[in-house]
């Protein structure tokens, strides 16, 4: 028996004006499937799950989250674009991670984490603050509770960036190049926080990176793209020690230079 | 005539001066809000509105302005206000209109990524802007706010011309019953409108300190 994928891409393109970075491409995510996206910049990596957060709204093709149409909606009968409602009781099942973390520079590390299961789930703030401290000992900064952000190094940013999305237990959570903005040597615990995660939860988790070997050791699945295609797609074995296109062997080359 | 005297008679002034002030200072901020949300809307027939409203009060002069609502609002459209009213309403939605500029910029300065975090813990539109943006943009707002109520008790001496009692007026009448007070009386006049101003420009300094401490990365 086969299981319906949680995310389905069909079809999708995306332009910016006349500049059109995805020119097509499908793409499932099982549920509880870890699927990490590589690809040279500008290749359009960002701008996938983007859409599926409903950051940026496709050009055409269709997303389908459980099966639901993200971005378009029936009504009597007629396919039409999706209405805030509709993309808000979606966008629920999906959580996101920023390069640049995003907190909220005027809330504690709990407000930041609470905020949103109050005001979204509307959980008591009881239930909330223990959900978020509980997220937060996961990333081991449960004694920052108080803090602001500006108090936090980034990689500690990072990873109460990490327990604010899990908070709300999303079915789907989304990497967008989490360690790129950190410096070297804040990196590891940020990648030892996800890699835990990857073991130890059943959310999807669709992570974009240009970390080949942490891609590689907690990926079911990579996928390359590159030009505004999805190139090639595997397990990350055969991915990365049998590239099967020119693309992928001249891009995996150039890393391994580095 | 001393100056203590003179001090004396401008004094009773300062009540509507001052009343004035905190009168249309509270439009102010209420119009500069409306006005300020109304700006980055995503409603395009509102943003224009508020464009065209903004504009207009911003270019052409607060004196016509008043005299407009004083003494041809009654004539075109039998509508009379009382001086002190049509004071405070006109001197709101003339500093409103420029406050409206401080809120829209604050709102628009709040980092994209900011609204984008939001949207991935699925707020509302709503809860985005009174949870996140404006308390963030309310930081950068108050300097402004600031200069804004300077201006606006400098702006309340025009008054004094829809026959309001105000400093202005006062001294304008002691000129006229001797033109030898001319020096006396503005100096006077002066130093009143300095010390009413110096609370509100301390108020401002220590605004601006505030807002550019800390708590500025994410």
């Amino acid at each position: 028996m086969t299981t319906q994928p949680i995310v389905q891409f069909k079809n999708v393109k995306k332009s910016f004006g006349d500049l059109e970075v995805l020119k097509g491409f499908d793409l499932d995510i099982k549920p509880g499937e870890k699927v990490s996206i590589i690809g040279p910049s500008g290749s359009g990596k960002t701008t996938i799950i983007r859409m599926l957060m409903t950051l940026e709204k496709p050009t055409e093709g269709d997303i389908l989250v459980n099966g639901e149409n993200l971005w378009h909606m029936k009504t009597s009968g007629k396919q039409v674009d999706a209405n805030e409602k509709h993309l808000s009781k979606i966008r629920g099942n999906i959580g996101m991670v920023f390069q640049h973390f995003n907190l909220f520079p005027h809330m504690t590390i709990l407000r930041n984490c609470t905020e949103a299961p109050i005001q979204v789930l509307g959980l008591g703030k009881k239930e909330a603050e223990q959900r978020a401290i509980e997220m937060l000992q996961k990333v081991g900064l449960a004694d920052k509770i108080n803090n602001y952000p500006f108090q936090l190094s980034g990689g500690q940013k990072q990873r109460v960036a990490i327990a604010r999305a899990l908070v709300m237990q999303p079915k789907v959570m989304l990497f967008d190049e989490v360690t790129s903005a950190l410096d070297p040597e804040l990196v590891g615990e940020v990648l030892q926080v996800i890699k835990d995660l990857a073991e130890h939860s059943d959310m999807s988790m669709i992570l974009i990176t240009h970390e080949m070997d942490f891609a590689r050791e907690i990926s079911d699945r990579v996928v390359f793209f590159a030009d505004g295609y999805l190139v090639e797609q595997g397990p990350p074995e055969e991915l990365f020690l049998q590239p099967k296109s020119d693309r992928l062997k001249n891009f995996l080359q150039r890393f391994s230079r580095v | 005539m001393e100056t203590i005297d003179i001090v004396g008679i401008l004094m009773r002034g300062v009540t509507v001066t001052v009343s004035l002030l905190a009168a249309a200072g509270v439009l102010t901020f209420i119009v500069a809000f409306i006005a300020g949300l109304s700006r980055v809307s995503r409603f395009k027939t509102v943003r224009l509105l508020t464009t065209v409203y903004v504009e207009f009060f911003r270019g052409t002069s607060l004196l016509v302005q008043l005299f407009w609502i004083f003494f041809v609002l009654p004539q075109l459209f039998d509508i009379r206000l009382e001086p002190f009213l049509a004071g405070v309403v006109t001197l709101g939605l003339n500093y409103g209109a420029y406050a409206s500029e401080i809120v829209r910029s604050a709102i628009l300065a709040v980092p994209e990524g900011q609204t984008e975090a939001a949207i991935a813990l699925n707020m509302s539109r709503f809860q985005r802007m009174r949870r996140i943006i404006l308390p963030q943009a309310l930081r950068t707002m108050l300097p402004g706010f600031g200069n804004i109520s300077i201006e606006l008790l400098k702006g309340t001496s025009l008054v004094s011309l829809i026959t309001l009692q105000d400093m202005m007026y006062l001294a304008q009448n002691l000129r006229a019953s001797d033109y030898s007070l001319s020096l006396k009386v503005f100096a006077v006049l002066l130093v009143m409108y300095f010390v009413l101003a110096l609370p509100l420009i301390i108020l401002s300094r220590y605004l601006e300190r505030r807002a550019s401490r800390g708590v500025a990365s994410t």
